[in-house]
């Protein structure tokens, strides 16, 4: 066989290879997504986490800033405390930033949409979010439901 | 009765023996991979028989595979609304499973029983004894160089397997059957993770190129050599690795996603 032959082919081989590698990296994954380490901290308790997991992201009017990094259980305040990690273009957000755990979807994963408030001062590194609206439990909401159309049926 | 003893003793022992054998030979080929490394064109040719020449076989087969899985999904997702996340099954069954695993069995299939029956007819030819009749270390000129090639090709085939087998999906799922074009892309993006997914596949292709390398090379250094015994080297190697192969796909699964 060719010496010139082997050399093309085991070229054109290894390029084919790190060209899907390649691929895979950007185009598959979310490499391209994940653009910077740098970031800063927030805090958040809350009643009830629901579904939240870490890694789930953190949007404002939709646009994601950041992702759920640690979730731990306060037992001195009996709640959840949820740790972001927002990236640090987004260091303007104001004191009365409000945290809630939404659904994407009706059955999609749990979020955490922040809501500037009004204030003339910013949320620094490791401060804690003070507004916060827990996570929709389905069956709880059906459960409400049901005792206040029993209870609406009761009076009339 | 006596007999069956003598017979299950003889297979036990016979067991223990070639897994011996075929661990201290995986200590030969470790200690002259530096005298290879420094005549890497030896490499370059192997790299050329096992990789180069496997390539057909996996493009083919990624590219059908791909396109079942895209169909097969479709019409599965469709029932629930959920057709757009037919990108993220496609992409994260391809670079969890599929890609290293069914490229590990057609990499057995086609360069594992091709590396056997050379080196088994080598031996069967005496051309191992006169190399050693040479002063020339067989293991070092035939053995090394194909163990490191088959090493090196592996993690480049799985990731061809995978991209080729996306693609594949792409084409049925969007080019066919109408799947949006950007949420298959953007909620693949979203679920695929690349330390996650992408990295444990590649880890998962390495130690199957490892394997499958290592029990090619070891049937065919350890053949009987006659014709029968070449061609019954030729058949386990097929066999064992396939079974290899799955069961370590369980136990790095296990290890991986186990949490």
């Amino acid at each position: 066989m060719n010496n010139r032959t082997v050399e093309i082919g085991v070229g054109l081989f290894v390029a084919l290879g790190i060209a899907a590698l390649f691929m895979l990296a950007m185009q598959v994954s979310n490499l391209g997504t994940v653009t910077s380490s740098d970031s800063y901290i927030l805090k958040a308790g809350f009643e009830n986490v629901g579904g939240l997991k870490v890694r789930s992201p953190v949007t404002v009017s939709g646009v994601r800033v950041g992702r759920v990094s640690a979730i731990d259980y306060d037992d001195n305040a009996f709640e959840a405390v949820v740790t972001m990690s927002i990236y640090s273009d987004y260091d303007g957000f104001p004191e009365d930033t409000s945290a809630s755990i939404f659904t994407a979807g009706l059955l999609g994963e749990q979020y955490i949409a922040l809501e500037p408030g009004g204030s003339m001062e910013n949320l620094a590194d490791g401060d804690r979010v003070q507004l916060t609206q827990s996570a929709l439990v389905m069956e709880q909401v059906i459960g409400q439901f049901l005792y206040s159309s029993a209870s609406a049926g009761g009076k009339e | 009765m006596l007999d069956v003893l003598q017979k299950l003793g003889k297979a036990t022992l016979g067991f223990f023996e070639r897994l011996g054998r075929g661990h201290l030979f995986l200590l030969q080929i470790f200690a002259t991979i530096p005298g290879v490394l420094i005549r890497p064109r030896l490499i370059l040719i192997q790299l050329y028989s096992v990789g180069v020449l496997t390539l057909p076989i996996i493009l083919v087969s990624a590219l059908f595979v791909g396109m079942v899985m895209g169909l097969q999904g479709y019409n599965t997702l469709v029932d629930f609304g959920a057709e757009d996340s037919l990108g993220v099954m496609v992409a994260l069954s391809l670079v969890r499973e599929l890609g290293p695993v069914v490229a590990a069995l057609l990499f057995a299939g086609r360069a594992g029983s091709a590396l056997t029956a050379e080196i088994g007819l080598m031996k069967a030819t005496e051309q191992l004894s006169g190399m050693e009749m040479m002063a020339i270390d067989p293991v070092q000129r035939v053995v090394t160089p194909r163990f490191l090639a088959s090493f090196i090709t592996m993690p480049l085939l799985a990731a061809i397997f995978s991209a080729i087998g996306i693609f594949g999906g792409y084409l049925v799922g969007v080019e066919l059957l109408g799947v949006d074009d950007g949420a298959f892309w953007a909620q693949m993006q979203d679920k695929v993770d690349l330390r996650g997914d992408v990295y444990n596949g590649i880890i998962k292709s390495v130690v199957f190129g490892f394997v499958a390398g290592w029990i090619a090379l070891y049937e065919g250094y350890d053949a009987v050599p006659t014709a029968a015994g070449v061609s019954r080297a030729t058949t386990r190697t097929v066999v064992h690795t396939s079974l290899v192969v799955l069961g370590l796909d369980f136990v790095l699964t296990a290890m991986m996603f186990g949490d």
